[in-house]
């Protein structure tokens, strides 16, 4: 290449960079607007709710719904957010709001109820010294469709720009403060993800991120999953989804160390 | 019967009486068979399903020329002669046979499993014990000699990807054999949904490559519909073909982005990083998922778009476009890029041929192969598709025949979304026939998804065959290795972006 083809190549990635513009977005201090239909936290009315009617429950593939005295409690880890009971509802107890913010740290605070359901709270003392300023992750899938994935790797696009939150993926499991697995964990990923949480250096975190990691999602049953990394490991954060949004997530990954 | 009348035609999207298709003797189906093939017809799918004590065997050929299908069937045992030799696309579909049901094809020439899971009637083909077969535990192809080494990666890659194993037989930095070893991902989808449709159905098939939820939710709606002898309103076609081309330039975007990054040309990655994602909201503006989860249902669409909306959509669609395109062309007017695409990772034409590739990677090869265009079904029967095709069969190849799809994509749902046509997106669907098989192409964004259904006497599924374009096409990325060196061999994985579990099911 010659010094002048060198020059225009140059110009014309400048001037496509200026057309182009900043598109990093001002999250987090301004919340983000996600599209008009979609799925996120569920907000419940019981007060609407019949007795004897059980359509939300029979509408759910899944069994996330559980009918309670005080209204149907729906567990966001099991949901895969496709709307059913909503839709089968007749007298609008329960639909899905815009809102992304769906992360828990335990199990049990994923059943949201009429009260919403409890939004991870973040890490304390050591860990919180240790991780809230820098936090590099693993990822494995194990199992996933490949949307969880992706939705992963989009936090690394200039939109989000994960970094600047002192939060990287990085290559290696030893090189790493928490391992984030996706997927139903299929028998066959079962021993490469236990020995990848084993090649973590301690202390460790562990998170279950989309629907599949956490309760088996539409493997849910299957002989080949395990129905989520519930059983094999020490979870310390559930992000809800499937997969879940890339601004969910990140509000999970933030809340865990405190910094929202 | 001559063996060349033997097929039973069936068009895409159609579906026939179990008692009107032959049971064919070994002979006839292989002299059938084999003389389609001569004749240009492609193993589009090739399954066993139980009936009683044996099994019966299914050949599914595309007929591009014709713009047409052929089915034959036969009964195998638990042994019978393999044709992987005479037509090399079987290869791996006789492997899966052998894998799920111990029914061994003799002289098979590469007799490995697939996806390493316990066979499906307790015949083991491989003589295993009772133990759980163990993933990538097999013989692998060796390269003998002092100076060679092997290079094992995976399962757990360096990325935010799926696991899959590589084990690259190596001189200096030349491969001389790259052999992959898949299953890793295996949910066991296929005989989930046996005695379906259930509930959670739908789900699963969005899911078996998560990337191509549209394309696969595609394909069991027509198979659906060919069942249940619904038609799909003229509107929910039209919505159905945006769904499918919004999944197309989502991830061609995003591929040409994962190019630029791995040739180290930011500019481009940066943005089609960012572009890829505003393809997704674009989806997600149809029916709140980014992934169209829920959209592609029998019948149509779920979700209605206004004509408000769609013109909203268009708008928005107007700007992304404008911005790909400058992306793109910083990409492909760099010569330092071009220098890293241009005859890395060849494969020849002939040999995508034999292995029977599809989608993208053929086309890059210079076979015109496209099922929108040869077996088109609801709104690409009239959208005058003309497949992009290339001779290169490289790295380059890949990359331009997105950049070409990838205009064409744009221009189609820009002309499909100002003239929607008036009406409902959904009709009802009848209840599915019973004793039948049905079968849909649909061509998703890396190549030719297909589903092949059969149904019992009470319509439910006894069988349903899923081939995912990866299936075809991971041979083809271990061919394209071969002479390479192994630092290239992201850039050309990046160049075919298969699915793992899209392969494991």
């Amino acid at each position: 290449m010659t010094y002048e083809t060198t020059v225009i190549a140059m110009l014309k990635i400048l001037h496509e960079r200026l057309r182009q513009g900043h598109r990093t977005a001002s999250y987090p201090s301004e919340a983000p607007v996600l599209p008009e239909r979609f799925r996120g936290a569920p907000r419940i009315v019981p007060e609407r709710c019949r007795e004897g009617c059980g359509d939300c429950l029979d509408a759910c593939p899944f069994g996330a719904i559980e009918g309670t005295a005080g209204g149907p409690r729906l567990d966001l880890g099991r949901c895969i957010f496709c709307g059913a009971c909503a839709a089968a509802c007749p007298h609008g107890v329960l639909e899905f709001s815009r809102d992304h913010r769906l992360a828990a740290r335990r199990r049990e605070d994923l059943l949201a109820g009429a009260e919403g359901h409890r939004l991870a709270y973040a890490l304390d003392g050591e860990m919180r010294r240790l991780f809230g300023r820098s936090l590099k992750l693993r990822q494995v899938s194990a199992g996933g469709c490949n949307a969880c994935e992706a939705d992963l790797n989009v936090l690394n696009t200039l939109v989000f720009d994960l970094a600047r939150f002192g939060i990287q993926f990085v290559a290696s499991p030893r090189h790493a403060d928490g391992l984030m697995v996706t997927g139903p964990v299929t028998e066959n990923m079962r021993f490469a993800l236990l020995e990848s949480y084993a090649a973590l250096p301690a202390p460790k975190l562990v998170i279950a991120s989309g629907a599949c990691a956490i309760a088996g999602g539409p493997f849910r049953g299957s002989p080949e999953c395990h129905d989520g990394i519930g059983d094999l490991l020490p979870v310390d954060l559930y992000i809800p989804g499937c997969p879940p949004h890339p601004y969910t997530a990140l509000d999970g990954l933030l809340r865990l160390l405190g910094r929202l | 019967m001559s063996p060349l009348r033997a097929a039973v035609p069936l068009t895409n999207g159609g579906a026939i009486p179990l008692a009107d298709l032959p049971l064919l003797g070994r002979g006839h189906f292989t002299g059938a068979l084999l003389a389609e093939v001569a004749e240009g017809a492609r193993v589009a799918a090739y399954f066993a399903a139980p009936a009683g004590r044996v099994l019966e065997l299914y050949a599914i050929l595309a007929r591009d020329a014709h713009s047409d299908l052929a089915v034959l069937r036969t009964e195998i045992g638990s042994d019978y002669p393999s044709l992987a030799s005479r037509c090399p696309e079987l290869q791996l579909f006789e492997r899966e046979i052998a894998e799920q049901y111990g029914s061994i094809p003799t002289a098979h020439p590469w007799f490995k499993p697939v996806r390493f899971h316990r066979s499906w009637n307790g015949r083991d083909a491989w003589g295993r014990g009772a133990e759980r077969p163990q993933p990538a535990v097999q013989e692998f192809y060796r390269v003998e000699g002092e100076e060679i080494h092997e290079v094992a990666v995976g399962p757990v890659h360096a990325g935010v990807i799926e696991p899959g194993h590589f084990r690259f037989q190596c001189h200096g930095e030349l491969v001389m054999h790259l052999e992959i070893a898949l299953g890793y991902q295996h949910r066991d989808v296929e005989r989930l949904l046996l005695g379906g449709p259930h509930p959670a159905t739908p789900h699963q098939l969005e899911t078996v490559a998560g990337d191509t939820s549209i394309g696969h939710a595609t394909a069991w709606s027509h198979v659906s519909e060919a069942l249940g002898g619904g038609s799909v309103p003229p509107r929910g076609e039209a919505l159905r073909l945006v769904a499918l081309e919004l999944e197309r330039l989502a991830n061609h975007v995003g591929d040409i982005g994962a190019l630029a990054g791995d040739v180290g040309f930011l500019p481009t990655a940066a943005f089609c990083g960012r572009l890829r994602g505003d393809y997704l909201n674009a989806t997600a503006v149809l029916c709140g998922s980014r992934f169209g989860r829920g959209l592609v249902r029998p019948g149509g669409v779920a979700a209605e778009l206004s004509d408000e909306q769609a013109a909203t959509l268009r708008e928005r669609l107007a700007t992304v476009a404008r911005d790909t395109r400058g992306a793109l062309e910083l990409f492909f007017d760099t010569p330092s890029v071009l220098a890293r695409l241009e005859g890395t990772g060849h494969v020849a034409v002939e040999d995508a041929a034999a292995v029977g590739l599809v989608g993208v990677a053929a086309r890059a090869c210079g076979l015109v192969r496209d099922a929108r265009k040869h077996h088109p079904l609801g709104g690409y029967r009239t959208a005058g598709i003309e497949p992009a095709v290339k001779w290169g069969g490289d790295v380059f190849a890949r990359a331009a025949v997105r950049q070409r799809e990838i205009d064409d994509s744009l221009a189609l749902v820009d002309r499909t979304l100002a003239a929607l046509p008036p009406g409902p997106v959904r009709a009802e669907n009848g209840s599915p026939r019973p004793k039948s098989l049905a079968v849909a192409l649909v061509e998703g964004w890396r190549g030719e998804v297909v589903h092949a259904a059969l149904t019992d006497a009470a319509g439910r599924f006894s069988r349903y065959k899923i081939v995912d374009p990866s299936f075809r096409n991971w041979t083809g990325l271990a061919l394209a290795l071969r002479g390479e060196q192994i630092s290239d061999f992201p850039l050309c994985n990046k160049s075919f972006n298969l699915s793992y579990c899209g392969f494991d099911l």
